[in-house]
């Protein structure tokens, strides 16, 4: 393993601390427990309404830091490599952020960080706090079952704190903002797939090996398997082996809208993400599904994995709008 | 089980970890997501360095569990914090525990594990190591130990049903349960612990 760290102990620390200098304008560092906030809610004033509040385990960056600031995240809580982050982090997040109509903690469906999370929601309610919690799960490589750990949280995580986060940001009360959430996972499903592991820093080794030619069809952002390892393929054929799965999932039909997120992993180069994208496009064009937002770049990526996934959004114009809305943060920028 | 007891068994079982922390992880990276082991020793490092000088086996315990449940992160904290703070609270206010205080507390220590990981036994978890053990546990601590880990060795045929070696589905079939077998080491540190001293 090569990695540019000091200790395998200190990565996640001294990685948040080059991160909030280098954004200074947008985030502030909390350092014990470590969490990273708006750095215009202490001067503004007046927070907005709802505090939007994330986090996980690190590696999927820039999920969740990049994206606190205006017209998104409140706060974000970074927990280790692939960890969920503890009660604590989640209670000063909210402590730092909350408005007058409380916090919405939005929640990757792990079981670490369900548990986290619902341990910080009651600690925050026994303090007298307003917190509600969405849990998302997007990735329909999970059979979705009370057998298993049910379906994981994946690239619709971003596109649910942007639209969630638009919300709050125009003033919405935590009923409504919950609800605009909800609206979201109602709509959106993923799928990816991978070329090669990852390799967590305090693991030294990768968490699984794939020969030349295969890929891991349906992996998580973990490193989790999915539904097969397959063949190696063009990318064309890739793609059609993850569109396939989200179109049949959400039942796509003629005439309807979409945002489409192709992500990288965080080990495959932008060079090969468009090509993903072209087809991606030209698929659902062809099926008279319209694309109308594109998002590509590495948006929740798996440390050093090489792979991608494809998210899907069946888009409502209320929807396209609260994406439109101005939104400032370190990873997404625009209608400024 | 006194006080020192209760402290032994947790820097034995803190040592125990630290001894198998790349075995829990390597078991870990095969089914799940390759940290419990450092998770685990990272955890139990911080419940030996904030453990109070002095205090009741469950002011030890609560100590271990507020630490555990503020140190750890995935779902090995949540669940084995949730353990140590029931245990305590069944303990609380006696300065030295029969064997059937101790049976109580590990009792309501699996229960709290039921609650907040919503499992059961054969879901290929925790469990399947601690219920074993507290049915062994009338023959003694050191037949709960040895329960334990033939539990844990089961985990192996099972199919796991929560957590993340779940999404593997039949793919998990033939790997231990990392989480059962750090079971299997803390009933073997509490057994070590009550055997020394008594």
């Amino acid at each position: 393993m090569k990695k540019i760290m000091n200790a395998a102990a200190d990565i996640v620390r001294e990685s948040c601390e080059g991160f909030a200098v280098a954004h200074a304008d947008l985030v502030k560092l909390n350092h014990d427990p470590l969490f990273l906030y708006r750095a215009d809610l202490a001067t503004q004033g007046e927070r907005p309404k709802v505090a939007l509040i994330s986090g996980g385990g690190s590696g999927h960056e820039p999920l969740h830091a990049g994206y606190i600031g205006r017209g998104m995240l409140s706060a974000a809580c970074p927990g280790e490599v692939f960890t969920s982050p503890v009660p604590e982090q989640m209670l000063g997040a909210i402590k730092a952020t909350a408005g007058q109509g409380g916090a919405l903690l939005v929640v990757k469906n792990y079981t670490g960080d369900v548990m986290n999370f619902e341990l910080a929601a009651e600690l925050a309610a026994a303090e007298g706090l307003e917190v509600q919690s969405v849990v998302i799960g997007d990735d329909v490589a999970v059979q979705d079952s009370t057998w298993t750990a049910g379906r994981r949280g994946v690239g619709g995580t971003v596109l649910l704190e942007k639209i969630a986060g638009a919300a709050a940001e125009q003033g919405a009360s935590l009923a409504e903002v919950k609800q605009v959430a909800e609206g979201v996972m109602a709509g959106v499903r993923s799928m990816g797939l991978a070329l090669s592991g990852a390799t967590v820093p305090a693991a030294g080794k990768p968490n699984f090996t794939l020969t030349e030619n295969e890929i891991e069809l349906g992996v998580g952002i973990h490193g989790e398997p999915g539904r097969e390892r397959a063949q190696m393929r063009v990318a064309d054929q890739l793609i059609d082996a993850l569109l396939g799965p989200i179109v049949a999932d959400l039942a796509l039909k003629r005439g309807e809208e979409v945002i489409a997120l192709t992500n990288g992993m965080g080990g495959t180069p932008l060079l090969e993400l468009y090509v993903a994208h072209r087809h991606l496009c030209r698929q659902l064009e062809g099926q008279g599904v319209r694309v109308a937002r594109h998002l590509v770049g590495n948006y929740v990526t798996s440390l050093d994995m090489q792979g991608m996934s494809v998210t899907l959004l069946r888009a409502s114009s209320e929807q396209l709008r609260l994406w439109d809305a101005p939104v400032v943060t370190p990873a997404l920028r625009w209608g400024l | 089980m006194n006080s020192a007891q209760t402290r032994q068994f947790l820097q034995l079982y803190a040592g125990s970890i630290h001894a198998h922390a790349q075995q829990l992880t390597d078991l870990d990276a095969a089914i799940g997501d390759a940290d419990h082991g450092s998770n685990m020793e990272r955890g139990m490092t911080a419940v030996l360095a904030a453990l109070p000088e002095r205090g009741t086996p469950a002011e030890l315990l609560k100590s271990a569990a507020m630490t555990l449940i503020s140190k750890v992160g995935g779902a090995s904290g949540p669940l084995y914090g949730t353990a140590f703070l029931r245990a305590a609270t069944s303990a609380a206010g006696k300065e030295d525990l029969t064997p059937q205080d101790v049976a109580q507390a590990l009792q309501a220590g699996y229960q709290g594990l039921i609650e907040r990981g919503r499992a059961q036994p054969g879901d290929k978890t925790m469990l399947d190591a601690w219920e074993p053990a507290l049915h062994a546990l009338p023959q003694g601590v050191a037949a709960a130990a040895q329960a334990a880990r033939t539990g844990a060795e089961a985990t192996r045929t099972m199919l796991a049903r929560k957590g993340r070696a779940s999404y593997l589905g039949e793919r998990s079939i033939g790997h231990l349960d990392p989480g059962s077998v750090s079971s299997a080491l803390l009933f073997e540190a509490l057994a070590q612990a009550l055997e020394h001293n008594t």
